[in-house]
């Protein structure tokens, strides 16, 4: 979305008293609070550059591969991010809700031990398929999405119909569903799973490789250059002001510039040497001189998480629901008196966060090619920091997917961040802690000056 | 009691011994009022005499325990909000039921949202409407853009009102709708009062403004703890008996009595 900020029509009188970079943003409509999310993402990614390459004594700008700023590291980095940024799209529409939902974490180890389960011992001993029948990662994935709408639909009904405070229902859910997922298998962890469910957890394999990657890029510019300009007819048809040209011309090559930046970032990351050899043998490939360049690309847990972005984006700025959804989180009892059924869209967004949660465990234990009853432990923090980091306020109301998406990669930079640099865990907790109030703090400094 | 003086045209709005109850309180005790089209009636009474309560009932926020609403002179079932829109009745709050944290245009179209042939909100032609009305109502204008929360008390009430008429109410519920305005928007409100009602449409007037109820209604119905004092013309009563009405309970000459109308002793 483009056109939700600032007051383009009407004030141009006062556009003479603005400042150049008020004026600035005024004609690009950029939203300063994103602004300044990147800006704060690319400080922590400039400082853990220079400081990983300052500990390894390399000059910053040589780009060591051992240092922050890599392909390989930046790679990895999008990987560990997709499940808690999917999940923290949902969490953006429980919070503008004024509502929390604190079992993420456990309904996304539960659901991840099912699939698993279903993967591993149940649709091949009880139902009969073989183990490496096509089908199986489709039905795992088909039960555990059932598992999860069921999920949010059973702790929305409580919370909506049964009118128990969403703090109370999802703590319950968050000891019940790590509960229910030991039982699975007695605490029993399941691996290997299935070849082509390993696929959602990235990799080599999981990759889509530089063509295709670069063909998602291409795609990517279109649909960003396609939608400033229907923006733009748009406003035509109802003579509503439009953006200046540069503005527009600006927007488009920043944009596309990012996006073509990412491809380039994953399309220099080579497979392991280890894997190459092994895919040249299988495939009759002789490796040259000086190894085979083959680039991962993509990575399909990442492309996941931007289609889950892209539709979330969408379900909350253009349809009726989303609306909704702000409606009530602003002023619950005008929604109400304004004809809104409100209780069935509060049920309906615990079913979207059941559903995200499915995704989410899919990733996580494709990556890491087992389901254990762990799996997602205290991620419902990391979703709920990522959102609130990312510009959602807890009084409800508002919020954006995007924010929160940034949010997410933002903790996991600096998580990951500090692993590079070999800080202890305890420490690392520390600063992730104290982060998540700073950046909330800063974050109601902000709304008071604006 | 019911109006049986009226004109014989059907009464809008016919509400017959309605009763609610809040624990132990009557809040409306036996209340009984109508309405007709084109006419304003005006709702008066001490706070906590229950008028809004009354209208709440009518607006389906608050779910009647006795008692009869006819819309039309046919029986209506109304048990919450979505009910009465279907009636066509459109309800402007003393607290403004606004959404805060959205524009004029989503706040306007609130519940009813304009759609596009993709089934997608379609923005642009809600604030191009929402231009059309507020222009009507409120030319000055132009923060379209913007929260409502930010908006000045006026400017939320032209929100609240436009978001009533732009929806071609049949019936319109207007609890204290100058409470928060100065004296040139009240001004505004009076004149839209005055067009909505040549119409045809009925309203129901809250206030605690006894000038405005004698300028723009047609009838005043008194309440005094959660009875009905009584019914009249503005034609019928002066000022003073209404405020008389309105404190001591005491029916005068030219109106109808209700239950709630101080019993003197023969």
């Amino acid at each position: 979305m483009t056109d939700t900020t600032s007051n383009p029509q009407a004030d141009t009188a006062r556009a003479s008293e603005l400042g150049a970079v008020a004026r600035f943003l005024k004609a690009t409509e950029i939203d300063t609070r994103m602004l300044g999310m990147i800006g704060a993402l690319l400080v922590i990614w400039i400082g853990l550059h220079v400081i990983s390459s300052l500990r390894l004594g390399v000059n910053p700008l040589d780009f060591d591969s051992r240092t922050f700023l890599t392909p390989r590291n930046l790679w990895n980095l999008s990987v560990q991010t997709s499940a808690v940024a999917i999940m923290a799209c949902g969490m953006v529409l429980v919070i503008v809700m004024r509502n929390i939902d604190l079992s993420v974490g456990s309904a996304e180890g539960l659901i991840g031990m099912v699939m698993g389960f279903a993967q591993v011992h149940f649709l091949v001993r009880f139902v009969g398929l073989e183990l490496g029948n096509p089908w199986i990662w489709v039905l795992a994935l088909v039960i555990g999405l059932a598992l999860g709408l069921l999920i949010g639909a059973f702790q929305g009904f409580v919370i909506a119909y049964l009118e128990v405070p969403a703090f109370i229902v999802t703590l319950g859910g968050l000891l019940v569903w790590r509960g229910a997922a030991w039982w699975v298998t007695s605490g029993q962890t399941v691996a290997p799973l299935n070849a082509t469910f390993q696929l959602m957890g990235g990799g080599p394999a999981g990759s889509i490789g530089a063509t295709w990657s670069w063909v998602v890029g291409i795609v990517a510019c279109l649909a960003v250059v396609f939608g400033l300009f229907n923006g733009r007819v748009q406003r035509k048809r109802f003579r509503f002001p439009l953006r200046p040209i540069w503005a527009e011309a600006l927007l488009g090559v920043v944009t596309c510039g990012a996006i073509m930046g990412a491809v380039w970032l994953a399309n220099s990351y080579p497979w392991p040497i280890g894997i190459v050899n092994r895919y040249a043998a299988a495939n009759n490939i002789t490796v040259p001189e000086g190894g085979l360049f083959i680039a991962h690309g993509i990575a399909i847990p990442v492309l996941m998480a931007v289609a889950v972005g892209l539709v979330m984006t969408f379900i909350t700025n253009r349809t009726r629901f989303g609306r909704y959804v702000f409606a009530i989180g602003g002023n619950p009892e005008a929604a109400n008196l304004a004809g809104i059924n409100t209780r069935w869209i509060t049920m309906k967004v615990f079913m979207i966060m059941g559903v995200l949660a499915t995704i989410a465990a899919a990733i996580s234990s494709a990556r890491q090619n087992s389901a254990t009853n762990v799996l997602g432990t205290l991620d419902e923090l990391l979703v709920i920091a990522a959102a609130v980091i990312g510009g959602t306020s807890l009084a409800g109301g508002s919020g954006t997917i995007i924010g929160a998406m940034l949010g997410a990669l933002l903790m996991q930079s600096l998580q990951s961040g500090m692993v590079l640099l070999g800080v202890d865990s305890p420490l690392q907790s520390i600063v992730v802690g104290a982060v998540l109030v700073i950046a909330v703090w800063l974050d109601t400094v902000y709304r008071k000056r604006v | 009691m019911t109006d049986k003086t009226a004109p014989a045209a059907t009464a809008l709005i016919d509400m017959r011994n309605i009763s609610i109850a809040f624990g132990g309180i009557r809040a409306v005790d036996d209340a009984s009022i109508d309405l007709f089209p084109g006419e304003v009636v005006a709702l008066l009474g001490h706070n906590g005499a229950g008028k809004s309560t009354l209208i709440k009932i009518l607006s389906g926020a608050y779910k009647r325990d006795s008692g009869q609403i006819f819309v039309n002179g046919e029986e209506a079932s109304i048990s919450n909000p979505r009910d009465a829109k279907k009636y066509g009745i459109e309800t402007i709050y003393q607290t403004l039921a606004l959404a805060d944290n959205v524009d004029a245009a989503a706040n306007l179209f609130l519940g009813r949202e304009l759609m596009t042939a993709w089934g997608t909100l379609d923005d642009v032609a809600m604030e191009a409407e929402a231009r059309k009305v507020m222009g009507r109502l409120n030319p000055r204008f132009q923060r379209f853009k913007e929260p409502v929360i930010k908006l000045s008390g006026g400017q939320r009430q032209s929100v609240a009102i436009a978001r009533a008429i732009l929806f071609n109410a049949r019936i319109l519920i207007m609890d204290e709708p100058t409470a928060a305005l100065g004296p040139q928007e009240t001004a505004q409100v009076g004149e839209l009062v005055k067009q909505l009602k040549s119409d045809g449409i009925g309203i129901f007037l809250i206030s605690h403004d006894i000038h405005d109820v004698f300028e723009l209604a047609d009838r005043v119905c008194v309440m005094k703890n959660g009875q009905v004092v009584g019914t009249a013309r503005t034609t019928d009563v002066t000022q003073d008996e209404v405020l008389g009405m309105i404190i001591l309970g005491k029916c005068p000459p030219g109106a109808i009595p209700g239950p709630g109308a101080l019993k003197i002793a023969a």
